[in-house]
C-alpha cells in the first residue's frame, strides 16, 4: 500500500467541502444548512493541519483553533435566528421566509 | 500514520458527512455529523496533532454539537417539512445560473487537485516530524498571536450577546 502523503488529506478535505457545498443547496431545513457549514468549516480545518504538518510549523494547527471560535459563534447566533424564524412561522424551510424578496 | 487507518477513518468521516445531507431528521444528522467529527478527530491523530484532535472532540462534538441538539430538541420539529404546494419554484434563470456555478466550483477544485505534486510527509527527526506539544501551541497563541486571541474573546462575546438578544421572547 502506498503511503499516506498530503494529496490523500487534500483530496479528502475537497470532497468533504463539496458534501458541505451539496447539502446547503440540496437541503430544506435550516438546522441541516448549518451543519453543512460545519462540515465546510471542518474541511478547511483538515487542510490547515494537513499543510502545516506537510511545512512543519504549528501554524497550520493554531488557525485551527480560530476557525472552531468563528464555528462556535456562527452556530450560536445562527441557532439564536432559527430559534426566533421558527417561533414566527412554525416552520424551518427556508422557503417560508422569504418576506425580504421583491 | 498507517494507511489503513487513513482510509478507515476518511471513510467514516465521508460516509457519516453523506449521511448528514442525505436525512431528513435533524436529530439523525446531528449525530452522524458528531461521528464525522470523531473519525475527524482520528485522522487529526494522525496529522501529528494530538491537541487539535481532543479540541476537536471537546469543543465541537462536545460543545457545538450539543447546542444544535439542544436547538433540535427545543423546537421539536423533527421531519423536514415536505409540503410541495409550500415550495417555491425555482425560476430557469436561477438554475441555470446555479449550475454554472456548480460546475465552476468542481473545475476549479479538479484544476487544485491536478496541480498537486505527490510528495510525501517527512517522517525522519526533522522539525516537521516533531509532535507540537501543548506548550508549543499555547507560546505561538499567546505570544506570536495574541492580538488574534484578543479579538477572537471579543468576537465571542459579541456573538453571546447577540445570540442572547437573538432568541428573546420579545424581539
Amino acid at each position: 500500500m502506498t503511503p499516506i502523503t498530503l494529496n490523500h488529506y487534500l483530496l479528502l478535505s475537497a470532497v468533504l467541502f463539496s458534501i458541505g457545498t451539496a447539502g446547503i443547496f440540496l437541503r430544506r431545513n435550516l438546522i441541516t444548512l448549518l451543519l453543512s457549514v460545519e462540515i465546510m468549516l471542518n474541511a478547511v480545518n483538515l487542510t490547515f493541519v494537513a499543510v502545516g504538518r506537510f511545512n512543519g510549523s504549528v501554524e497550520g494547527q493554531i488557525i485551527t483553533f480560530f476557525v472552531m471560535t468563528v464555528a462556535a459563534a456562527e452556530a450560536a447566533v445562527g441557532l439564536a435566528i432559527v430559534i426566533a424564524l421558527f417561533r414566527h412561522r412554525e416552520t424551518l424551510t427556508p422557503d417560508a421566509f422569504t418576506s425580504l424578496k421583491w | 500514520m498507517t494507511p489503513w487507518l487513513f482510509y478507515l477513518f476518511a471513510t467514516i468521516t465521508v460516509l457519516c458527512s453523506l449521511a448528514v445531507i442525505g436525512q431528513r431528521n435533524p436529530m439523525h444528522s446531528v449525530l452522524l455529523l458528531i461521528g464525522s467529527f470523531i473519525a475527524l478527530a482520528g485522522l487529526y491523530v494522525g496529522l501529528d496533532s494530538p491537541f487539535v484532535a481532543v479540541t476537536q472532540i471537546v469543543v465541537y462534538a462536545g460543545a457545538i454539537m450539543v447546542l444544535f441538539l439542544f436547538v433540535v430538541m427545543l423546537l421539536n420539529a423533527p421531519r423536514e417539512d415536505v409540503a410541495p404546494g409550500a415550495q417555491v419554484p425555482i425560476p430557469g434563470g436561477i438554475k441555470a445560473f446555479g449550475s454554472v456555478l456548480a460546475v465552476g466550483m468542481a473545475a476549479t477544485l479538479l484544476w487544485a487537485l491536478s496541480k498537486l505534486v505527490s510528495t510525501p510527509f517527512t517522517q525522519d527527526a526533522q522539525a516537521g516530524a516533531r509532535v507540537a506539544s501543548v506548550r508549543d501551541i499555547g507560546i505561538m497563541i499567546f505570544r506570536d498571536h495574541a492580538f488574534a486571541f484578543e479579538v477572537t474573546s471579543i468576537l465571542i462575546l459579541v456573538a453571546m450577546v447577540g445570540a442572547v438578544v437573538l432568541a428573546k421572547k420579545t424581539v
